[in-house]
C-alpha cells in the first residue's frame, strides 16, 4: 500500500507537469536550440558533429535545469498556497509518502524530458552520420551517434535528480516560492564551483580561517560539476567506469539525504 | 463509542517576530461527540472552530492536550482511512477533471481498478455532478467546487465526516442540497461534525452543538438543552413609574427603556406574564403589547457568548465564558446574508 500511495502521488505530479504549458515551452525551446545547432555546425567545417554534440548536451542540461528549478521550487509550496494540501493530508497519506511521491513525480518528469531531448539529439546525429562523406567521418573524434552520449545524459539526469531534491527541500521548508527559488539557484551555483571552493586556499591568498570556511562550504554543497562529462564524451576522451559509478552513487545518496531532510522539515510543519 | 474525543486541547500561535508572544486560539477544549447524529461546532469568526478541526486532523499540533478520532490518536493513518473531510473554501487541482480528482483520492484510500472508478463515479452522482465529471475543475463554479469537496469527503464511505463551513459561499439551492446531504449522511448512521456560524443551518441539522468563543467551549448540549432557558415574553408598557422598574428588576431578564415612561420588559421562560401585567396595572402603567418570544438557538448562542439580542453585554453563559471583543462579528442568524464567508481562525 505504501508503494502504491507513493506511486499515485508521483503519477499525479507527472500528470500535472505534462499538462503544464511551461514544460512544453521549455522543451520546445530546447528542441529548437538542438535543431539550430545543425546550422551552427555548418558554419564550422569539420567541427560540425562536435559542436552539435556539445551544444545539444548543453541545451539538454540547461532545459533540465530550468524545469527542475521552476517546477521543483513550487512542488510543495504550490500545494500549500492553493490549500489543496489540506484535503490531501486529511487522507490516509503519511507526510513522508507525500514528499517521496512528489520527489519521484518530478524526477520522472525530468527523466522523460531528458530522454526525449537525448533521443532527438541522437536522431539528428544519426542523420548527419548518414549524410556525411567518409572523409568527413575520418575527421571526427568519435562516431556521430556515440552511445556514450547516453552516459552523459544519464549523468545530467542524476545531477538534475539531486537538484530536484534541493529544490524540494526548500519548497518544503519555505512558504515563499521566490525564497525557495533564490536558495535553490544559490546552492546550484555554489555547487557548480564546489571543486574550486575546496581548493580556495591554493587559488586565492586569504586568511586561513576564510580558506577553511570556504573549503568546508565546497565540501558540504552538492558537487554538481562532478556530473559534467560532456567534454570527455564530445571529444572522445575516456571516462573511467569507476568514476561514473562513484559519482552516480554520490548523487543518489546525497539526493536521498536531502529528501530525508525535506521529510523531517515537512513533518514538523503546520497548516493553518 | 465516541468517534471524536477531545481532552484539554489548547493551541497557541506565536505572534510577533522579535519577541513572539503566544496567542491562544483554542483554550483547554474538552468534549465528546457521540456516535451517529450531527454535531455542530458554532461560534463567531475567530472563535477557534477551524483551528479545532485542524487539530483533530493533525494539520495543526496542539500546545497541550490531545484528541482521539475513531478511537485512535488524531492524525493516525488508520483513523483517516474511515474519515471524510471537507475544508473551508476548498480548492483542488485545476488541471484535473472531477472524475480524475475523485479517482486520485479514492486511490489514496486503497481502492483499485474498477472499485476505484465506481466509488468516484458514485460520489459524483450523489452530489449531482455526474454529468460534469469530465470537465476540468478550472471551469467549475464555486458551488460546483464545493460539491466536489463534498464528493471527495464521502468517496471512502467514512464513519465520521468533518465539514468545515460546508455552506460557505453557496446559494440557497446549494445550501439546501448540502443540508439534505448532511441529513442523509446522518440517516445512514454516520457521525457528522461540522463547523458553522450560520445558526439557522445548525438549528435545522444538529442533534448536538458546541458553542465556541475565544477558543473556549462556552456551551454544549442538544438544541433543546441549550434553548431551554431562552424564549419567554416581551411586555411593553407606557406610563411606567421608575419605582416599579426598580421593584421588578429581579423578575425580568432585561428591561429596555424605549422613551420616557415607556419600557419593554423581557420576562424569562419560567415567568408567567399574567401576574406581571396585573402588577403593571396596579402601578398605574398602561399595557401596550404582550408578545411571546420563541426559544431559539440564536438567543442561546448570544446568551452563551454573554450578549443579549441587541448585542449588548449580558450575563455570562452557562459555563461562565468571558465576553468576546465582538461576539456578533460574523454571526449569521436567519435574517442575515447566508453567503458571507468566515475568515480563518488563525490570528
Amino acid at each position: 500500500m505504501t508503494a502504491r500511495r507513493i506511486a499515485l502521488v508521483a503519477w499525479h505530479v507527472f500528470k500535472e507537469h505534462v499538462r503544464d504549458r511551461v514544460l512544453y515551452a521549455i522543451a520546445g525551446f530546447a528542441l529548437l536550440l538542438v535543431a539550430a545547432s545543425i546550422l551552427l555546425g555548418q558554419l564550422t567545417a569539420g567541427e560540425d558533429v562536435k559542436i552539435i554534440k556539445d551544444l545539444g548536451l548543453a541545451v539538454i542540461e540547461g532545459a533540465g535545469l530550468l524545469m527542475t528549478i521552476f517546477l521543483g521550487v513550487g512542488l510543495v509550496s504550490r500545494e500549500i498556497d492553493r490549500r489543496s494540501i489540506i484535503s490531501l493530508l486529511a487522507k490516509p497519506l503519511p507526510r513522508w509518502q507525500f514528499i517521496v511521491g512528489k520527489y519521484l513525480g518530478l524526477v520522472l518528469t525530468i527523466v522523460v524530458n531528458v530522454a526525449a531531448m537525448t533521443a532527438a539529439l541522437l536522431v539528428m546525429l544519426k542523420y548527419l552520420d548518414w549524410r556525411a562523406l567518409p572523409v568527413e567521418r575520418a575527421a571526427w573524434d568519435a562516431v556521430a551517434a556515440d552511445p556514450r552520449l547516453l552516459l552523459a545524459a544519464l549523468m545530467i539526469a542524476i545531477e538534475l535528480a539531486l537538484l530536484t531534491a534541493v529544490a524540494l527541500f526548500f519548497s518544503a521548508f519555505s512558504s515563499s516560492a521566490l525564497l525557495s527559488l533564490a536558495f535553490t539557484i544559490g546552492i546550484y551555483v555554489t555547487g557548480v564551483f564546489s571543486l574550486d571552493l575546496r581548493r580556495f586556499g591554493d587559488i586565492v591568498e586569504a586568511p586561513s580561517l576564510v580558506s577553511h570556511v570556504v573549503a568546508a562550504i565546497g565540501w558540504i554543497v552538492p558537487a554538481f560539476s562532478a556530473f559534467d562529462i560532456k567534454a570527455q564524451v564530445v571529444h572522445g576522451l575516456p571516462v573511467p567506469a569507476s568514476y561514473l559509478l562513484l559519482t552516480s552513487c554520490y548523487g543518489v545518496v546525497y539526493a536521498a539525504a536531502v529528501v530525508v531532510a525535506a521529510i523531517v522539515v515537512f513533518s514538523r510543519r503546520e497548516f493553518t | 463509542m465516541f468517534p471524536v474525543r477531545v481532552f484539554g486541547l489548547t493551541k497557541d500561535f506565536p505572534q510577533g517576530f522579535w519577541r513572539p508572544r503566544p496567542h491562544r486560539a483554542v483554550d483547554g477544549l474538552s468534549f465528546d461527540i457521540p456516535e451517529g447524529g450531527v454535531f455542530g461546532l458554532l461560534g463567531p469568526n475567530g472563535a477557534g472552530k477551524s483551528t479545532t478541526l485542524k487539530l483533530l486532523l493533525d494539520l495543526l499540533r496542539p500546545t497541550t492536550g490531545h484528541a482521539e478520532i475513531l478511537g485512535r490518536p488524531a492524525g493516525d493513518v488508520e483513523a483517516r482511512q474511515r474519515l471524510g473531510f471537507l475544508p473551508e473554501n476548498p480548492t483542488f487541482y485545476d488541471h484535473l477533471t472531477a472524475e480524475e480528482l475523485l479517482e486520485y483520492f479514492a486511490g489514496l484510500f486503497g481502492y483499485r481498478g474498477e472499485d476505484r472508478r465506481a466509488r468516484a463515479s458514485a460520489a459524483l452522482d450523489r452530489v449531482g455532478l455526474g454529468a460534469d465529471r469530465r470537465r476540468p475543475l478550472r471551469q467549475y463554479s464555486k458551488g460546483m467546487v464545493q460539491r466536489v469537496g463534498l464528493a471527495q469527503a464521502i468517496v471512502n464511505d467514512p464513519a465520521l465526516v468533518i465539514l468545515d463551513e460546508p455552506m460557505s459561499g453557496l446559494d440557497p439551492i446549494g445550501r439546501r442540497d448540502v443540508r439534505e446531504m448532511i441529513l442523509a449522511l446522518r440517516d445512514e448512521g454516520r457521525t457528522v461534525l461540522f463547523s458553522s456560524h450560520i445558526l439557522s443551518d445548525a438549528e435545522q441539522l444538529c442533534s448536538r452543538v458546541g458553542i465556541l468563543a475565544k477558543g473556549r467551549l462556552v456551551a454544549e448540549g442538544t438544541i433543546g438543552e441549550l434553548t431551554r432557558h431562552t424564549g419567554g415574553t416581551d411586555v411593553t408598557a407606557s406610563n411606567v413609574p421608575s419605582a416599579f422598574v426598580d421593584r421588578v428588576a429581579a423578575r425580568v431578564r432585561k428591561t429596555s427603556r424605549i422613551a420616557d415612561g415607556r419600557y419593554r420588559f423581557e420576562l424569562p421562560a419560567g415567568e408567567r406574564p399574567e401576574p406581571f401585567i396585573a402588577d403593571l396595572a396596579a402601578a398605574g402603567a398602561v399595557l401596550v403589547s404582550v408578545a411571546p418570544v420563541g426559544a431559539s438557538l440564536e438567543e442561546a448562542f448570544m446568551h452563551a457568548l454573554g450578549t443579549d439580542r441587541d448585542g449588548r453585554a449580558d450575563s455570562p453563559g452557562p459555563e461562565g465564558a468571558g465576553l468576546p471583543d465582538d461576539p456578533r462579528a460574523g454571526l449569521q442568524g436567519e435574517r442575515q446574508d447566508p453567503d458571507g464567508a468566515s475568515r480563518s481562525d488563525r490570528p
